[in-house]
């Protein structure tokens, strides 16, 4: 942990992506110095560059439409010279407005969603333990009362985190769970209530209802509370998380994504195709196992952790705040 | 929708197309384009898809056109034949030490691929077998992993063994094998840790469970959404720990799946179980023509065969004469050889019954009906009979059976057998003919239903 510390917010974000990095930088550095001309063929390769990173059909060729655009407007004719082009033109369809964390500052509810095994929970425990680092009066509520032990898992980061939790037993209307925690939030002058859900597949009627509901009673229990939605994605989650995204937004208004599990060989580049497709920025990546290894997402370190073309050092202001 | 279906997509590529009778290469490329986007939408990695679809072309470029399916329909066809191929034609199960012997399995895979709850539903799938299984809880990380384990292993009733999060997971296992012998266990399932496949303190683990105890069956868990990184995941699982089998998690949901096709072409192993529900009891075998339906977003076959009966080019009146005569068993020769006429448009009736994956009619069942040389020969025989003895099938003596099976050039025993089997037709469509409600010709009645239930998705 010490030293993992020392390594520096960037630095770990960066190591988190290496593999990222690795597999579609390399893709891209190769594609830009392989080919002499730009052509048919170098696009159709940059095109299988994007949608190896799971960037999508859709997503990748609007990509690629730009640049070709660019390309025509300023007569470009090496492919070396697309290379700004495309990382600002990704950049710019991944940034974050400015006002995207102002919640911290408000009394916010928090709900977080999402399907099955995509570390809501844990997501949870790392937000709790962020604001709570903050100054931040956090109080957790367990509503996921489906899955066996998902309330022990939470406690369990609760302690960790060192904030108090609300829930219910397994099999309890996790409705009534919501119920008491706002409650408890308005009594106890909560800063910030972090809602835990069960994960549940987004076409399932019936669960999506209860989620329904569940937002229902926090607006009409808590209407001056400033709302969040955050909707959990798995870092290796194919086009299937564009489905996601979408049916939970019909179910809560979602205000953010948080993008887990990036520290494996994922490239997480559905995040861009959901965010040209759907406008939901993404607010937090998880690039490891520590309490603290959520990050702020951070569009501009994020591209270029990506194509690696800044220097480390350069970049610890950037990181984290 | 978020995805148009493939069928669609072809079907409007192809509309201009339409009625040629070999698949250019031109056709096949505008085709394939379609089929892979519909394979990158599902998430089968690039690189599989690039081969996929490389095979696909080679074998569609300069095939006939089926009679009755367009050249859209034809590639349809073709890809669906071609990605069950690569699935594995046949349903994999999980299988066991002979005798008396304990098998060990292992689930392994990333976190939150659902590894805890498949463990806790393949100890199901194992009961019903009448095996007696023991859960293992060697997921020390995870806060209340173990606890998990024990609540569904309760709830399948089945013994849950563990040692809390203190001892290491190969001496875990261990002492569980030896709980298993003492208290007559057959089947050992092993849970362990969600971890990253780059995680070499992980996997190692991993591997000294596997140098521990002998381990029979290693299943890697993926979530079928998993997108263009599955092939990593189980490439290198498969590489450092090695691998039998997959189980395919969260099938419930509407992603395609297309990790499963990506996985089985990259490691070559099979799908053993899918998962399909939050329920315990949500877990069956892997069925790879389903897969590949699903995949391509094609609703099912069946409508492709309803839509080649409904364009096989016969002239209505006759249909229409000939199924009435069947109704009342009064089908005849005339009628057979315009039976013919048509299944030979369609391609031959083995290609049909070929597009039908598990139509619950056995080809062995209607061999001799089936077999094409078989039914030209059939042909000759007609053709060799009188306009009178064609119409009415009871004049034939003897005799005439001889002078037939000269004309047809074939021994004067097929002669009999065939119209001996004519005449079980006669009663078959009979049989059928109740019901016979169908427009199409003779197949067009045939089947009354396929079984719509076969196709979930």
């Amino acid at each position: 942990m010490e030293e993992e510390k020392k390594l520096g917010l960037f630095a770990r974000l960066k190591r988190g992506l290496t593999k990222t990095r690795d597999s579609i930088v390399g893709g891209i550095d190769s594609l830009f110095h392989g080919f002499s001309s730009i052509d048919e063929e170098f696009y159709e390769e940059l095109e299988e560059i994007l949608i190896m990173g799971d960037m999508g059909v859709n997503a990748s060729e609007s990509v690629i439409a730009a640049l070709k655009q660019k390309v025509k407007e300023n007569h470009i004719k090496e492919p070396i010279q697309c290379k700004q082009f495309l990382i600002d033109s990704i950049k710019e369809r991944m940034l974050v407005a400015e006002d995207a964390y102002d919640y911290v500052d408000k009394q916010t509810i928090i709900m977080v969603i999402g399907v099955n095994g995509v570390g809501k929970t844990t997501t949870i425990g790392k937000l709790a333990w962020k604001l709570k680092d903050q100054g931040k009066k956090v109080l957790i509520a367990a509503a996921d009362t489906f899955r066996a032990a998902a309330g022990d898992q939470l406690a369990t980061w609760a302690e960790r985190a060192d904030v108090p939790m609300i829930g219910g037993k397994e099999g309890a209307d996790p409705a009534s769970v919501v119920y008491d925690a706002v409650m408890a939030a308005k009594a106890r002058g909560i800063d910030t209530l972090l809602i835990d859900t069960a994960g549940r597949l987004h076409n399932k009627k019936n669960l999506m209802e209860e989620l329904r509901k569940m937002n229902r009673i926090i607006d009409r229990e808590f209407p001056d509370a400033h709302r969040e939605n955050f909707i959990v994605l798995d870092g290796t989650t194919g086009q299937n998380a564009l489905v996601q995204a979408r049916e939970f937004g019909d179910v809560a208004q979602l205000t953010g994504i948080v993008l887990t599990k990036m520290d494996g060989t994922a490239k997480g580049g559905i995040a861009v195709a959901i965010q040209s497709e759907l406008n939901i920025p993404v607010k937090y990546i998880g690039v490891g196992e520590h309490l603290d290894d959520l990050q702020r997402f951070d569009p501009e370190s994020f591209v270029n952790a990506l194509f690696d073309t800044r220097k480390e050092d350069e970049n610890e202001e950037h990181a984290d705040s | 929708m978020a995805f148009e279906s493939l069928t669609d997509k072809l079907q409007n590529v192809f509309k201009t197309l339409r009625g040629k009778g070999r698949l250019t290469e031109a056709d096949v490329k505008t085709a394939l384009r379609e089929v892979k986007m519909a394979l990158l939408e599902a998430d089968v990695n690039f690189k599989v898809v690039k081969q996929f679809v490389n095979a696909v072309e080679t074998r569609a470029v300069g095939q006939d056109v089926m009679n009755g399916l367009n050249p859209g329909q034809m590639v349809i066809k073709i890809v669906n034949e071609e990605m069950i191929s690569l699935m594995g034609s046949e349903t994999t199960e999980l299988t066991f030490q002979p005798g008396k012997a304990i098998t060990v399995v292992m689930m392994a895979g990333l976190q939150g691929a659902g590894k805890t709850t498949a463990t806790a539903k393949l100890a199901g799938q194992v009961k019903k077998k009448g095996k007696k299984p023991l859960l293992v809880a060697c997921d020390i990380y995870r806060p209340a992993a173990i606890e998990q384990l024990q609540i569904n292993g309760k709830k399948q009733e089945v013994d849950v063994f563990e040692l809390g999060c203190e001892q290491k997971p190969a001496y875990i296992a261990a002492e569980a094998l030896k709980y298993a012998e003492k208290n007559g266990h057959n089947v050992v399932i092993i849970d362990t840790a969600g971890r990253l496949h780059i995680d070499e303190d992980m996997m190692q683990e991993l591997m000294d469970l596997k140098e521990q105890i002998t381990v029979h069956q290693t299943l890697l868990v993926v979530d079928a959404m998993t997108g263009q990184d599955a092939v990593n995941v189980a490439k290198q699982f498969d590489e450092k720990i090695g691998i039998d089998g997959v189980v395919l998690s969260k099938l419930d949901g509407d992603s395609r799946g297309g990790a499963a096709l990506s996985i089985k072409a990259v490691t070559g192993k099979p799908i053993l179980y899918v998962s399909t529900g939050e329920k315990l009891t949500d877990m069956e075998p892997f069925y790879p023509d389903r897969m590949a339906n699903r995949i391509l977003g094609m609703g099912d076959v069946l409508s492709l065969i309803e839509k080649a009966q409904e364009s096989i080019d016969i002239d209505e009146q006759t249909s229409r004469e000939m199924a009435g005569r069947m109704k009342k068993g009064k089908f005849d020769f005339n009628d057979y050889l315009e039976s013919m006429k048509q299944m030979k448009k369609m391609g031959g009736l083995t290609s049909i019954l070929g597009m039908l994956p598990g139509m619950g009619i056995k080809a062995s069942d209607i061999e001799g009906m089936v077999d094409d040389k078989q039914l030209r020969r059939m042909e000759a025989v007609v053709l060799s009979m009188t306009k009178e003895e064609r119409a009415n099938p009871k004049l034939l003596n003897p005799q005439r059976k001889h002078r037939i099976a000269k004309g047809a050039g074939v021994d004067i025993a097929v002669v009999n057998r065939f119209i001996k089997q004519f005449e079980q037709m006669q009663k078959m469509m009979k049989q059928f003919g109740g019901s016979g409600k169908r427009r199409g010709g003779m197949f067009g009645s045939m089947p009354g239903g396929f079984g719509k239930g076969r196709f979930p998705f």
